[in-house]
């Protein structure tokens, strides 16, 4: 496998979008494709895709999800983003 | 490697807003030539000669331009063999410098020492090569004699080249079958992924997939295995032997016109890369809205993106799990497309298989003919014994 060890996902570290990794909008949310690993991800909800483009303008994630998802739903966005670290779409800033 | 599905909160069923179609695609296979120095009995696009109205360098990087816009990430590039066009590097790096990446398909006999090292220099490029068999015996019966040689010749030059990691390609076939662990070697002596594809009976097949097909004993065993190793690629072909148990990694829908399309070497856009048949032609790109009014105006393309009847299988539970199989697999083995796929693993396929008529002959072929037109004599499948270890 080419894949490196990915930094695991710390809410209250900052992280942004890989570059590697293109989007395209679709109605469910995203596709997401990293030109690294190859690997297609769908990102399946659009508050999904809005967190994971505007994360590299906050400090950390915990701020990133305070601006942009339902305090009720943070738990389960939080996880998703896990999910996007493990997968290399997102990496720490 | 399968695509993951990270969802947060209310999950969409992503299956259903495949099956009415993207905007764009997300495997689109190329076919750059009908050309080919091989004559492979289950070649799925007949191919042996070159189109005389094959894509010009200029309209194939039209196409990719088209690629750019529609976000279209990587395309999966075959034949033919896509290494006889002169201008196969050209084409490739500008792909790849525009990001759109490549994967593509060879059967390695054009992949000299110097050509591994350049694709070795590229990125966001994969490369497949095909063997179908484990042994010169099983793979030459099928691709032709020195086949196997040749392609492994190809798999040690992008090895030395420090090419990293590339992928073994193997539609799988009742006599290779009994291989698998042994293609799994061969790819891991190289550091090489196997990916491993249905057999569909398309184009050359429709005459040698009644001798190839692996029996429904066969299938059973290769969903284990399968299950059993989620790092072998399928390209999610097997998505009918979903119905055996848990669903394999992948999609497990059929993509034709939906969220999958062939652009073939002349430019005519078929719903999936295993239908070149005219019932199933959507356009050609060098229609006035190019690939793009193709994919979102033809009229095919809308009905496959419409709720599809499940017909004869709609009484069955595992309907949800495999969808009715593969429209391809059906329409050239003379099955209804809304009946059960002809290796149904409920056995349903074998008995709409003996009560058929005639099967639909490919409608579109280049298989090399002599002078007279008189088609010339590939490694036919007659040849066959019985697999000799059962």
């Amino acid at each position: 496998m080419r894949r490196l060890l990915s930094e695991p996902f710390a809410v209250d570290r900052p992280w942004r979008l890989n570059p590697l990794v293109a989007l395209r909008d679709e109605s469910f949310g995203a596709l997401a494709y990293h030109y690294g690993n190859r690997r297609l991800v769908f990102l399946k909800s659009r508050t999904l895709v809005t967190l994971v483009s505007s994360l590299h303008e906050y400090p950390s994630a915990a701020e990133a999800l305070d601006a942009h998802v339902p305090e009720a739903q943070h738990t389960s966005y939080a996880r998703a983003l896990e999910r996007l670290a493990a997968s290399e779409v997102i990496d720490a800033a | 490697m399968p695509p993951e599905h990270v969802r947060a909160v209310s999950p969409v069923p992503l299956k259903d807003r495949f099956s009415q179609g993207l905007d764009a695609p997300i495997c689109l296979t190329w076919e750059l030539t009908y050309a080919c120095n091989l004559a492979c009995v289950h070649c799925l696009s007949s191919s042996g000669r070159r189109d005389p109205d094959e894509l010009s360098l200029d309209e194939a990087r039209g196409i990719v331009d088209h690629m750019v816009d529609m976000k279209v990430f990587y395309v999966n590039i075959g034949g033919g063999e896509p290494m006889v066009r002169s201008d196969f590097f050209d084409l490739v790096s500008y792909a790849v410098e525009r990001r759109v990446g490549v994967k593509f398909s060879t059967n390695g006999t054009r992949m000299t020492p110097a050509r591994a090292r350049r694709l070795a220099a590229l990125d966001y490029l994969d490369v497949q090569i095909s063997i179908d068999g484990a042994t010169a015996a099983t793979n030459d019966l099928v691709r032709g004699e020195g086949s196997y040689e040749a392609a492994r010749r190809a798999m040690d030059n992008l090895a030395s080249a420090g090419f990293g990691q590339f992928k073994v390609s193997v539609v799988v076939t009742r006599q290779n079958v009994e291989e698998l662990d042994a293609l799994a070697a061969i790819a891991d002596e190289y550091g090489a992924q196997l990916r491993l594809t249905r057999l569909r009976p398309s184009g050359r097949a429709v005459d040698s997939w009644e001798a190839l097909h692996p029996t429904a004993v066969q299938q059973r065993m290769l969903y284990h295995w399968l299950a059993e190793r989620p790092g072998v690629l399928t390209g999610d072909s097997f998505f009918h032997l979903s119905a055996l148990g848990e669903p394999l990694e992948g999609l497990n829908l059929c993509g034709a016109g939906r969220v999958v399309c062939l652009i073939d070497p002349v430019g005519d856009v078929y719903a999936c890369p295993f239908v070149i048949d005219r019932q199933f032609l959507a356009g050609n790109v060098r229609d006035p809205g190019g690939f793009p009014g193709v994919w979102r105006e033809s009229s095919l393309f809308r009905s496959l993106r419409q709720p599809q009847s499940a017909g004869a299988c709609a009484s069955c539970g595992s309907f949800d799990a495999c969808g009715g199989g593969c429209m391809a697999a059906k329409f050239f083995t003379g099955l209804p497309l809304d009946g059960p796929d002809p290796e149904c693993v409920h056995g349903h396929g074998e008995a709409a298989l003996a009560a058929r008529g005639t099967s639909p002959r490919a409608s579109i072929g280049h298989s090399k003919v002599a002078r007279d037109g008189t088609p010339l004599p590939v490694p036919t499948p007659v040849r066959f014994r019985s697999p000799a270890r059962t």
